[in-house]
This record gives structure tokens, C-alpha cells and sequence, in this order.
């Protein structure tokens, strides 16, 4: 509270960025610990967390007053004019202080108070269970076991306490390649498939320093391709570009860092065979220059994919370059499109979802465990584990099994969520829009495949409001470890329960989980595909928006037959009772006969009732958002 | 396709004998019949009278054909179409893209079609394709087998493996010469009698006349006026228009001389709501010494005190204030400021004519190649301008729209010629406020009163459609952008329009290319002489069949009184995919989906449907 000095302003304008009539509305601003609140004269109300703040602007002075501007995380932009100087001065100090907190207790989870009680909020924490979702896969098993190795921290910080490895992988091996990898993050399980028997694994870079080779990484990749019985060839999918790889190669000093990696000699592809040819090469010209390198005939069994995805800070730019063309005022087509373009962002969406086609095809057509891997094995390997999980599962594409997904993959993981959402006061190198990337992904799925998903785009545009919104322990901290010192589970609630309790808003009316035609998604990347998610980076631009929602009324709709349905049911089984009984000589007919005209009744009201609101509710919708005022003709 | 009425074809289509014959006469006939022999139905309601092979040389055809200049003879004589086939059939296999399985079968060309038909041991049926939906043919040779790739107006793409090399040639050179025929009356929609359909059927539901009565409830400032009768002080008009009460026939015609092709201003729309009206019109003809009309400024004058006294008018100028200044050198121009108190003009400038269709061009080009990364697509529909183009459509018509119900003003639109933008801006502005439009029967109206008889040049304009390798010389998508921009707004307001999808997508085929004669011609002139109305079916009987319903209609309709203001920024414009990606990706999961909504709007339907009497004693909101 002590960065707040003015609580309430009057006479503030609000106004919209992509309206061209200069109508603002006024109203009051009020500053409060949590939030940024405004109430405009029809007493609509704009929330918006101190948290969600990523800038603020102070522009020059105008002869209406003095212009602040405030992006927000959930890409939201307001722009506000405040009369005097000296209260936006305030403002915009207090907003700096707020929008930026050094502490994790000073973040809003610590304060948040759903008045749930302990037992509550401790059950809210254990609705999803890793282990359980392990089990559903169907590990431990004959050839996948559970662990301990890194009960306690002690091998891997940023990885979760229990870790799956093959059986034969004995804690020596797991030791020693953990040390031969990236801030330890040895080669563990991500998700098994029962089916093929094949599993997708996960670990960061191996650091291939003067010896070149670690025995016990090579024991324990041989142990992954020996627990597949049926192919026992493995993929090593390296998400990073190659051509990165080879410009850093030539830049880099730290000999530790090298990565060269290698494969059988067996090779089918040509065009593996071709870019085997050319790692040889470079592989020749680092030994020249004195880095290490693997020796080809130390891994067996491998088959080697480098898969494009760019690395965090080109994400981070290439976002910012497409919300500067998305903000620009009178926008044409024309440069909408070249902006669209020279930000890359939709190349970087197919990269990602191309990396996933590729595990999905590994593990479903050839039968392949395969392995993933970028730098720290925490971003891209995040994306493409679980975007690849996502099409092989159709679990997954339910809402509990999408929060399941979310937990494994990304929390439990050690995605850095508190760093790339820049949830404190750190360093702006480390924000990135990694899972933002991995949700538009998903969004572009239930594009190309309605019918697939249980949840809709209100769901994921809600999980990506919490990411940033720091109201709830699940996405603070960088690591479990982290989170567990943070003691998260009893100061803080779970967003997911939340959620849960909201479902409704959540469903896709369209979803048809018995259509076996999608158990596993192939979903088709042709550039066509890939369109901008304006519902996301315009979620808050009402006027860029459709005026009548489709999925509300076929969600209506299906309620209402269902409920229809069932009274159908309840009078037919009536009926039924009463005929029995009849048979049975015991019911008149006078009272068959009192059965029947109260059948009708019951379900008019009902049926009456439900019609006259619904149409009334959309009319509604269209006078709110139609209007030409709000648009540029 | 939508509408192959012609399915049920039993037996085999081809006629051997057609080589060996030498009398044309006699030949075009069995041609006739044999076409006829492929479609049951055709028979029997082909009244032989009306058939124009019965008498070839008739003076009455010569007479019609040199009226109207119908394009070039393949012959000196009549239509003679069996000199322009070759081969008539041979072995193919038909690859049809991606997700239908080939066909193999006898490949077969008659004077309107393309037949395959399975061998014998098939069930399956006949594939047939009208030969004036082909937009542009290419032929390989190799071995003793040749491949035709077809490039349809519809956007799709076909290939042909056909067996033997004399065949193959003879095959493209037949589809070549018959499928850029311009002839009108001799085109299929004259020998189309598909079953359950009458003639004459539908063709009187939707002319001015109709609209007319709708708006002498509304108001009583306007007349039907007949000075149009026969096409004489207008050519592209019908022959009724709407006009102010005020204005008598004799002003309308001295109007008329003072605009481009005889395009006086009429009434396009009257919004009741806010009592003002839109109205369509060429340029004036001001010219270089800037002359003027005084009935054609009555005519303004009349329309402004019609209204409401001190009613202010918008003149919305589809070109830019450049090019309509230029366009008094070669004696066109616009309305000097002095001469029509009360209005004033606003240019809007749209792309039409070459750069349009160009724009087209590259845009379906782009949308074929499937290899294509993301930058290149991006760049390329960036290029096309396509998207520009819509945008630039909806604004200005959101603009005429926005002047009639905010600010109460009257707008006139026009171009040019006033043939395409002009009525681009007031069929769409008329979708924008009036709900009656946005039915299936309003929607289908304002196409035949707002492009058909409005006299968009459709023969002109449609000859071609985005593969052809010919020079284009009057070719532009208008119709198709307005289709798009119509696409644009059920996109924004998905409940708002009755019709779906499909009714578009059907417009642009059979804008194109069709059975039906509704497209036919360039004028309601042009179909008068070639007895459009009493020789074809029209395409609305055909699609208000009740079997084509489902594919036609919005299932979530919902009726909405209000005017429906897209947002035309570029983050909410998309490419129509259903259209042009239509035949490049497997559709599916979409159309699934579709199927899905479907059935819970029907379940809902029938659910509700099992208390008839209640529903039907509630009272209609």
C-alpha cells in the first residue's frame, strides 16, 4: 500500500484504440492494492490486475489532459486521459512500483481469498495427480519404472521429485548422465503409449566437453530403445533450427557445450543421410578447432532429427513485432498481411506444431520411442511433448486431461513460468511467449478439428488470463522445488478446481468423444492453415469481434434437448409404470387418462420458458456490439 | 456440384454413328436426342417447337443471333456441334484431387457435357460435368496415353488419363471448341428439363414490381413508371423501375440522355425506419464544358422533398476524385456541387474491371500451391489485394448505409457505368439494414432485382473465371466479391442470415456456369430476346426445391430486426476458404462438425415438434 498516493480519480477518459469517433467514456479511476479499476458513467466496470501490467506509458501533455497508457499482458490496451498532471504522475509511479513486484509472497496469490477452508484448498491441490496419470498410461511396468533418484533435489533441481526411467537404468547410469546433461536433466519419461509400447522422452543438451562421450548417457538412451520391444530404434528430436546450431558452433567458445549428434549406421532416409553428411563435416571442422564431439559409433540405435523451432528471445521479438502491426490505427489490409509476415509469428506456430506431427508420426507409424531435447529441455521440449501427447491422446483434449497436460508437462517440468511471464522484477531477457505459443497451437487444432475437443477457446483464453495473473500458486515459482520452498499448497489456492467448478462455460457443444475417426489427430500444416488468433491478441477489442456467438446458442441448444430428452424419458418410464400397473389391473383408466394432458403442460412451461429468453439474450448481444460508431468505414 | 439433376443416367450416352454422318441437320438432331437419351427427364417435357436444331436456319434464330451479336460462328452455317467433336469417347481414369477416389470408365463428349461412365460391373453413377464450366484445358502426351488437366470456373481441378494419344487430342480440341462457345441460345440451359420442375416456374416471383409493392406501403412518394417498356430509353434497365412520384416519364427519358447508357437514377432501397432511400445511377454526362440536365437535378430535387423536407443527400462516387474528373475528358464526370443543392459527393474509390479480376487470378493461383511456406503464402495473399478489395467494398457500403439510418440522408451510388461497383455498394448496404433481405426469399430477391435485372453484365463479366489463359477483355469477379463480402458478414453475424454457406457457393457456380438460365445474358433486354424466361428453368426453382434445403440454410438463424455493422478492420476480414480452398483440403472435420449442429438444431426441432398443439397456440414473438 505505501506505493499507493492517490486512490481515486474523477473525470478520467477512456479511450478505445481501434474506434475512430474520438468518444471516450469518463468516468472515475480507482487504485486499489490488487487492481486498477475503472467505472465509466453507465457504471460498466474495467478490471484490470496490477499484474497483467507489462508497461506503462506516460505520454505528452494534451490540451484535454494528460494521456496514460497501459499494455497489459492479456494484451489488453487501454489507454486513459487524466485531467491533471500530477494525479497521472501519481499513477503512473504507483503503477510502476505495483505492476512490478521484487517478492513472490508480495504477489496477489498470497493475498487472494476465495473463502475456501484448508481442507478445501488442500483438495483443490490434489485434484490432478500426476501419479495417477502415469498409471492411466499405463507405467510403472515390466519396462518402465518409477525413480527415486531424485527424491530429494539431489540429481536434477528443476525436475520433479518422481521421475520415470527404464527399469534397466540403474541409479549409477542416471548419475552419471546427468552430469553429461545440461543443468542435469537426464533423460526421463514424458508420456508412454500403450499401444505401440513406444514412450516420448525428455532431457535437456548434453554438455560434450574434452572427453566427448559419457558411457552411462549412452547406457541410458540404449536402455530407452531396449524398453520399446517392438522398434528398437529411437528418435533424438533436437527442436532447435540447424542452422542456429551451426552459426553458434562457430561463435561459441565454451567447448562444454557442444552438441554433435549422432546415429546408426543404419539409414534409410536420404535426406538424413544427407544431413548426417553435413554434421560429419562440422563435427570435422570443431575438432580442428579443438571442441569435442561425439564418436558416431557411441550411440546405437539412434536416428537424429533437428526440427526448427527458434529460441526464446526470437519468440519474444517476434510477438512484440506483431502487436506493434496489430496496434497501429488504421490498419490496411495490406500491411496487416506484410506485418503478419515480417513478424514470422505464424511460422514459428507451424515449426512448433510441425515438431509435434513429427513425434506423432514416430511413435504411430514407425513405432519409435522417441527422445526430445533443446537447450535446457524447458521451452520447446515443453511445447513439442505435450503438443505431441496432445494429438497421440485424445485424454488429453478433455478439460481435466488438458489441466493433467498442463501439470506434467509444463509445471512439473520446470517450464520456467515465473521468469518467461515475468511474474517479479527480473531480468526482460527471460520473458517469452513460449506457452502462449503452445495454446494458439491447440487453438489451431480445434480450428482444424471441431469435433476433438472437449473444452472451447474460452478455456484456453482463461488459462492463458491466470498464467500471468499470479491469483493462484499452480504457475509461480520455475520448478517444483521451488514452488515447494514457497510452501504454494498452503498459502495459495489451484486455479484448476476453479475452473472445474466453471465448466460449463468451458464446454465445446461440438465435441463427440466417441467419434473413433479422431483418437489420434493428424492435423494438416499446409500454410492455409495457420490464420491469426484475433480472439486472443484482440480478446479485449470488442468492436474487432463477432457480434453473435455461436457457440453460446448451440450450447443452449444441446442443453435444451438433453433436458428435453430427459423429460421424455421420465414421462415415458411414467407411462410405462402406469401401463404395468394397468396390466396389472390395479390402475383405472380414469387415472391413465389423468396421466396424459399433464405430459404436455409440464413440458411447455419448460420449453416456453427456455425460448422466450434465448433470443432475447442475442438480440441484446447484437445492440452491444453493433454499432457503427465503433468501426472506420 | 451442387445440382446434378442429371444423375440417374442408365445406359450408354455415347453414339457411335456421329462420325459417319454428313448432313448437319440430321446430325444436330441425333446430337439433341442423344444428349436427351442421357437425360430421361429431358424428353418428354422438351417441346419439339422450342428446339432450335429442328430448323437450324430459321430466320427467327438468324434474326436473334444477329441482334444480339452473340458471339462467334464455329461455322458458317448453324450451330453445327458435331463437327466440333472429334472423338466421341474412349477409356479414362478421372483423378478428382485430393479425397475422392479415381473413377475408370468410358469418357464420352456431347455437345453440352463431359460423360464417364463406369464399366458395366460398376454401380456407381455417372460422372458428368457441363463443358461451359471448363475454364481452361491443357494436354500431355506420353507413350501411347495422354492426360488432360481441366481447370474449372468453379475453382476445382480435374484430371483426365486417357488412353491412346489420337484420342487424347481428339478429346481436348473437342472440350476446347465447345467450351468456349458464347452462343446463348444454343447453351444447355435451353435444353435442360430437369424432372419435378416446370417452366415458367419462379421466374415471375421477384421483379421490381414486386419490390415496388413492398414500398408503396412504406411510403407514397414513389411510382412504378413503365417509360422502360421496351428498352428503349435504357437498355440495361427492366422495364419497370421506381421513381419519384414527382418526376413524369417524359423527364425520366431527358434524364436518361444526360447519363451514361441510359442509367437515370432509381430507387435501389427504401429504408422505412428512417423514411430515406439508396438509388443506383451511372455517371452524368457533364463532359468537358461541364453541361447539365435540368431534369436530371428535378429528379434529385424530387427525391430530397420526397423524403422529409430538408433532407440532405450523400452522392457516394465509387471512383476516386481523380479518375471521375478525368472521366469528363472522354465526356463522362460527375455532379458539379451548384447544380444539386442539398447533396453532396463522397468518393470512395474501388478497384473494378481488369485490376480486379487479376487480383482473383493471383489469389486462387496462390491458394493451389500446397508446398508453399508460410511467408510466401502470407506475402502472396498480402500481394493478390484481395482482402483489400473486400474491405474496401463493406466500408463503402457500411458508409451509404451508415448516411441513411444515422444521419437520415438519401444516398446515390454510382460509378461509371453503374453496372458493378454502383450496385456492389447498394446490395450490400441493403443486407446491412434490411432484415427481409437476410431471409432465404428476401436474399434470393435482391440478387435478381439488385444484380439480375439491374443489369449487371453477368455473360460479360463471368465468361471467365480465374484459370483461363485468354486475354481478359470484360471478365471481373464483381458478383463474386459481393458474395464474399456477403460470406464477411455471415461470418460476423452468424445467426443473422437464413441462408448458409452453400447458397453462396452454389451463386458462384452457377453465376459461371449452369443449367438453369437465370445467369444468362447481360440484360433484362438481352433475356427478352432470347426467351430466356419462357425456354430455361430458373436457378430458384431449383434451389427452393426442399431436397437442397439443407445444404442452402443457416440452421441457426434467428431472426434479427436490427442493421448488422461489420467491423471491417483487417484482423477481422478472412479469407474465404470454403470457396477458394474449397477443392484443395480435405473438408471433413468441418463439414462434421456442421452435420453436428445440424442435427442438435433438428433434435431441438423435434423435440419441441412432439407438443404440436401447444407450439402452435403460442403466441409469434
Amino acid at each position: 500500500m505505501e506505493h499507493i498516493r492517490t486512490t481515486k480519480v474523477e473525470q478520467v477518459k477512456l479511450l478505445d484504440r481501434f474506434s475512430t469517433s474520438n468518444k471516450a467514456l469518463t468516468g472515475t479511476l480507482y487504485l486499489t492494492a490488487t487492481h486498477l479499476l475503472f467505472i465509466d458513467s453507465h457504471q460498466k466496470e474495467t478490471w484490470i490486475l496490477h499484474h497483467h501490467i507489462a508497461s506503462v506509458e506516460k505520454l505528452a501533455l494534451t490540451t484535454s489532459g494528460c494521456p496514460l497508457v497501459i499494455q497489459c499482458k492479456n494484451f489488453r490496451i487501454v489507454h486513459f486521459i487524466v485531467p491533471r498532471e500530477r494525479d497521472c504522475h501519481d499513477i503512473y509511479n504507483s503503477l510502476l512500483q505495483l505492476s512490478k513486484q521484487a517478492k513472490y509472497e508480495d504477489l496477489y496469490a498470497f493475498s487472494y481469498n476465495p473463502k475456501q477452508n484448508d481442507s478445501e484448498r488442500l483438495r483443490g491441490w490434489q485434484l490432478i495427480d500426476l501419479a495417477e496419470e502415469y498409471k492411466r498410461m499405463g507405467v510403472p511396468n515390466s519396462n518402465w519404472q518409477l525413480s527415486d533418484a531424485n527424491r530429494e533435489y539431489k540429481i536434477c533441481e528443476t525436475y520433479p521429485r518422481e521421475l520415470y526411467v527404464p527399469r534397466i537404468a540403474s541409479k549409477p547410469i542416471i548419475v552419471g548422465s546427468s552430469k553429461f546433461r545440461s543443468k542435469g536433466r537426464f533423460p526421463v519419461l514424458s508420456y508412454y503409449h500403450r499401444e505401440k509400447e513406444a514412450a516420448v522422452c525428455r532431457c535437456s543438451q548434453p554438455l560434450s566437453g574434452f572427453s566427448a562421450r559419457c558411457l552411462e548417457d549412452e547406457h541410458l538412451l540404449q536402455a530407452i530403445s531396449k524398453a520399446n520391444p517392438v522398434n528398437r530404434y529411437m528418435y533424438v528430436m533436437d527442436t532447435r533450427p540447424k542452422h542456429r546450431m551451426q552459426s553458434w558452433w562457430a561463435t561459441q567458445k565454451d567447448i562444454g557445450r557442444i552438441i554433435v549428434r549422432i546415429s546408426s549406421k543404419i539409414w534409410n532416409d536420404e535426406k538424413i543421410r544427407e544431413s548426417h553428411e553435413q554434421k560429419r563435416l562440422n563435427a570435422m571442422a570443431n575438432r580442428a578447432a579443438g571442441k569435442g564431439y561425439e564418436n558416431e559409433d557411441n550411440y546405437s540405435n539412434i536416428r537424429f532429427q533437428f526440427v526448427g523451432i527458434e529460441n526464446i528471445h526470437v519468440m519474444r521479438s517476434s510477438l512484440q513485432k506483431l502487436l506493434e502491426v496489430n496496434g497501429t490505427k488504421g490498419l490496411s489490409v495490406n500491411d496487416f498481411y506484410s506485418g503478419l509476415e515480417s513478424s514470422g509469428w505464424l511460422r514459428h506456430i507451424k515449426a512448433v506444431m510441425d515438431a509435434a506431427i513429427f513425434l506423432t508420426k514416430a511413435i504411430m507409424i514407425e513405432n519409435a520411442s522417441v527422445l526430445v531435447h533443446c537447450s535446457d529441455g524447458w521451452d520447446r521440449t515443453s511445447q513439442v511433448c505435450s503438443l505431441g501427447s496432445l494429438l497421440l491422446d485424445s485424454f488429453y483434449r478433455t478439460i481435466r486431461g488438458f489441466m493433467v497436460l498442463i501439470e506434467k508437462d509444463w509445471i512439473s517440468f520446470g517450464h520456467k513460468f515465473s521468469e518467461r511471464c515475468g511474474h517479479l522484477d527480473s531480468d526482460p531477457k527471460e520473458v517469452s511467449p513460449v506457452f502462449t505459443q503452445f495454446l494458439e497451437c491447440v487453438w489451431h487444432l480445434t480450428e482444424q478439428f471441431p469435433q476433438a475437443f472437449e473444452f472451447n477457446e474460452a478455456f484456453l483464453l482463461q488459462i492463458h488470463e491466470h498464467i500471468y495473473s499470479c491469483q493462484f500458486g499452480n504457475f509461480l515459482g520455475n520448478c517444483q522445488k521451488e514452488r515447494e520452498e514457497l510452501k504454494l499448497k498452503e498459502k495459495t489456492y489451484s486455479l484448476w478446481p476453479f475452473l472445474l467448478d466453471d465448466q460449463k462455460k468451458y464446454l465445446n457443444p461440438l465435441y463427440s468423444p466417441k467419434s473413433q475417426a479422431v483418437a489420434v489427430l493428424e492435423p494438416n500444416t499446409v500454410s492455409f492453415n495457420f490464420k491469426f488468433w484475433r480472439n486472443m491478441y484482440h480478446q479485449f477489442d470488442r468492436t474487432l469481434h463477432p457480434r453473435q456467438s455461436v457457440f453460446n446458442i448451440i450450447m443452449n441448444m444441446n442443453e435444451q434437448n438433453k433436458q428435453l430428452e430427459n423429460d421424455i424419458k421420465d414421462l415415458e418410464s411414467k407411462i410405462k409404470q402406469h401401463k404395468n400397473k394397468q396390466t396389472d389391473g390395479v390402475l383405472t383408466k380414469e387415472l391413465l387418462h389423468s396421466v396424459r394432458p399433464e405430459s404436455p403442460t409440464l413440458k411447455t412451461s419448460l420449453c416456453f420458458k427456455e425460448q422466450t429468453l434465448l433470443p432475447v439474450n442475442d438480440a441484446l448481444r447484437t445492440i452491444e456490439g453493433s454499432n457503427p460508431a465503433d468501426n472506420r468505414y | 456440384m451442387m445440382f446434378f439433376f442429371l444423375f440417374s443416367v442408365s445406359g450408354n450416352a455415347s453414339n457411335p454413328e456421329f462420325k459417319k454422318k454428313k448432313n448437319s441437320e440430321c446430325l444436330l438432331r441425333l446430337r439433341h436426342e442423344g444428349l436427351l437419351n442421357s437425360c430421361p427427364a429431358g424428353v418428354a417435357s422438351c417441346p419439339a417447337s422450342s428446339c432450335p436444331f429442328r430448323s437450324p436456319r430459321s430466320p427467327r434464330l438468324k434474326l436473334l443471333e444477329s441482334a444480339l451479336l452473340l458471339g462467334p460462328r464455329p461455322t458458317a452455317g448453324g450451330m453445327e456441334f458435331s463437327e466440333l467433336i472429334r472423338t466421341g469417347r474412349a477409356q479414362a481414369e478421372l483423378l478428382r484431387g485430393p479425397g475422392a477416389p479415381p473413377l475408370r470408365g468410358t469418357l464420352c463428349v456431347t455437345g453440352h457435357h463431359l460423360l464417364l461412365s463406369p464399366g458395366p460391373q460398376a454401380t456407381s453413377d455417372l460422372w458428368l460435368l457441363l463443358l461451359r464450366s471448363v475454364d481452361s484445358i491443357e494436354k500431355r502426351v506420353a507413350g501411347d496415353s495422354g492426360t488432360i488437366t481441366l481447370r474449372c470456373k468453379d475453382l476445382r481441378v480435374l484430371q483426365l488419363d486417357i488412353e491412346g494419344v489420337e484420342a487424347t487430342l481428339d478429346i481436348a480440341r473437342s472440350i476446347e471448341a465447345l467450351s468456349s462457345l458464347e452462343s446463348v441460345i444454343t447453351s444447355f440451359p435451353f435444353f435442360y428439363r430437369p424432372k419435378g420442375l416446370r417452366l415458367g416456374d419462379a421466374w415471375h416471383f421477384h421483379p421490381p414490381e414486386h419490390y415496388y409493392k413492398r414500398v408503396a406501403r412504406e411510403t407514397n412518394a414513389w411510382r412504378l413508371s413503365e417509360v422502360n417498356e421496351d428498352f428503349s430509353v435504357c437498355p440495361s434497365y427492366p422495364r419497370a423501375v421506381i421513381v419519384p412520384r414527382a418526376v413524369d416519364d417524359d423527364a425520366l427519358a431527358r434524364s436518361a440522355r444526360f447519363r451514361q447508357g441510359g442509367r437515370f437514377p432509381v430507387l435501389s432501397y427504401h429504408h422505412a425506419p428512417s423514411g430515406t432511400v439508396l438509388l443506383r445511377s451511372s455517371q452524368p454526362l457533364t463532359g468537358p464544358q461541364k453541361r447539365r440536365c435540368a431534369e436530371d437535378e428535378e429528379l434529385l430535387r424530387a427525391v430530397l422533398a420526397g423524403a422529409r423536407p430538408g433532407a440532405r443527400g450523400f452522392i457516394v462516387d465509387t471512383r476516386s476524385a481523380q479518375a471521375a474528373k478525368q472521366a469528363r475528358m472522354t465526356g463522362g464526370g460527375t455532379e458539379a456541387k451548384a447544380a444539386y443543392p442539398g447533396w453532396k459527393r463522397l468518393h470512395r474509390p474501388m478497384e473494378r474491371g481488369r485490376p480486379l479480376q487479376e487480383s482473383f487470378v493471383r489469389l486462387v493461383e496462390a491458394c493451389g500451391d500446397l508446398e508453399q511456406s508460410m511467408d510466401r503464402w502470407l506475402s502472396r495473399l498480402e500481394g493478390c489485394r484481395w482482402l483489400a478489395h473486400v474491405k474496401e467494398a463493406l466500408s463503402t457500403a457500411c458508409l451509404a448505409a451508415q448516411g441513411m439510418e444515422r444521419e437520415g440522408a438519401c444516398i446515390l451510388v454510382h460509378g461509371a457505368e453503374g453496372t458493378d461497383s454502383t450496385l456492389l455498394v447498394t446490395s450490400l448496404a441493403q443486407l446491412i439494414l434490411d432484415p427481409l433481405s437476410r431471409t432465404m426469399t428476401g436474399f434470393q430477391e435482391l440478387v435478381e432485382r439488385e444484380w439480375i435485372q439491374a443489369g449487371h453484365p453477368f455473360q460479360l463479366r463471368c465468361a471467365h473465371s480465374a484459370f483461363s489463359h485468354a486475354r481478359p477483355k470484360h471478365e471481373a469477379p464483381t458478383f463474386l466479391l459481393f458474395l464474399d463480402c456477403v460470406w464477411q458478414l455471415g461470418r460476423q453475424f452468424p445467426l443473422s442470415l437464413e441462408f448458409g454457406e452453400g447458397l453462396l457457393l452454389a451463386l458462384f457456380e452457377h453465376a459461371y456456369a449452369s443449367p438453369f438460365g437465370t445467369f444468362l445474358c447481360n440484360s433484362e433486354k438481352e433475356r427478352c430476346l432470347c426467351e430466356v424466361r419462357t425456354r430455361t428453368h430458373s436457378l430458384w426453382s431449383g434451389l427452393n426445391q426442399p431436397k437442397e434445403q439443407r445444404k442452402l440454410r443457416n440452421p441457426l438463424y434467428v431472426l434479427n430486426p436490427l442493421a448488422i455493422w461489420p467491423s471491417v478492420e483487417p484482423q477481422s476480414l478472412r479469407l474465404w476458404q470454403g470457396l477458394f480452398l474449397r477443392w484443395t483440403r480435405p473438408p471433413e472435420p468441418s463439414e462434421a462438425a456442421w452435420e453436428k449442429v445440424w442435427q442438435i438444431v433438428t433434435d431441438k426441432e423435434k423435440t419441441e415438434g412432439s407438443q404440436p398443439t401447444v407450439s402452435a397456440s403460442e403466441p409469434q414473438p
